[in-house]
């Protein structure tokens, strides 16, 4: 198992949001394919590592080749920057709450 | 590493599937000891069947922790239950329920840094066990309020006797709850939020 340049991980949270990018390749091994199939629709790291029954730094190290074969996109999440979270975001959770 | 293939994996259900419109999330971590009812919590409030992602941690913490393994094991399995609320078609948010002891929090990278805040819920039968993670949660400039979880047989106090015991400063929202009632856990997340909002509204102005 090879991570990416360096054999740095990608800057992955629990809470990135990933989506396939391709269909598996012929190349794919089957814990690609099966993360291709399961993000379809957009999918959270820790629901990928949920759904796979493996610990997060393994899917982290998978998604990083896979990133970097461009086989998944990544959107990042809002994170609070050691500071605290922007006001507009914090009402439109707080929006989304209230209809719960 | 117990993979099985692609073909045994359950994925989402369809109607657990995110719209594609789906930008960015944001988390929120629920932070207690033991049998507090982080994952009743998560539970009620998400539109998922709670799910739990693990992390396998190695040698420092082996051995010191009685739940977790014991000193014969080379590696334990420390598990988070989580779920999902989605907010907009563009913004979801995820809720994590973490046990209290810090040394797992580095297992899951940013877990706090990346949180919009926290909440500590408390049972009021052990007390004790919140003491650390207020304490850590302080150092580490995460934001969070308290819940008191109302379990039936828990004694109940003022709120002021717990802030107390707690030795919280007066700005810090301490609500009791029931975690299994929706409303109830929906209503401690305001909390949260309110708090957080009126902290950002502080520096703003400042």
């Amino acid at each position: 198992m090879v991570a990416g340049p360096d054999g740095q991980r990608a800057d992955l949270d629990l809470v990135t949001l990933v989506v396939a990018g391709a269909d598996p390749p012929p190349s794919a091994t089957p814990e690609q394919s099966a993360i291709l199939r399961l993000c379809t629709a957009p999918l959270s790291v820790a629901e990928l590592s949920a759904y796979l029954n493996l610990p997060f730094s393994v899917v982290t190290v998978l998604l990083t080749e896979m990133l970097t074969a461009e086989l998944v996109q990544a959107r990042a999440p809002i994170v609070r920057q050691a500071t605290l979270p922007d006001r507009s975001l914090l009402e439109a959770v707080m929006h989304g709450l209230q209809r719960l | 590493m117990d993979f099985k293939g692609s073909d045994t994996i359950p994925g989402p259900r369809t109607e657990d599937h995110l719209p594609q419109t789906a930008q960015a999330a944001v988390k929120i971590v629920i932070v207690g000891g033991f049998g507090v009812g982080k994952t009743t919590m998560v539970g009620s409030v998400s539109e998922i069947r709670p799910l739990t992602t693990e992390e396998t941690m190695t040698q420092a913490g082996i051995g010191v922790d009685d739940n977790y393994g014991s000193d014969t094991k080379t590696a334990t399995t420390v598990a988070m239950d989580f779920g999902r609320i989605s907010i907009t078609d563009q913004l979801v948010l995820y809720l994590f329920g973490t046990p209290g002891q810090e040394r797992f929090w580095f297992l899951w990278n940013g877990l706090f840094e990346g949180a919009l805040g926290a909440v500590v819920l408390i049972d009021t039968r052990r007390l004790e066990v919140s003491f650390d993670v207020i304490g850590r949660l302080e150092e580490r400039g995460v934001p969070f309020v308290v819940a008191v979880n109302s379990f039936p047989d828990a004694p109940r106090y003022p709120i002021d006797d717990l802030r107390t015991a707690l030795d919280l400063s007066k700005e810090i929202p301490i609500v009791e709850c029931d975690a299994r009632r929706r409303a109830s856990s929906r209503d401690v997340l305001m909390t949260l939020m309110h708090f957080l909002h009126s902290l950002a509204t502080a520096k703003a102005n400042a």
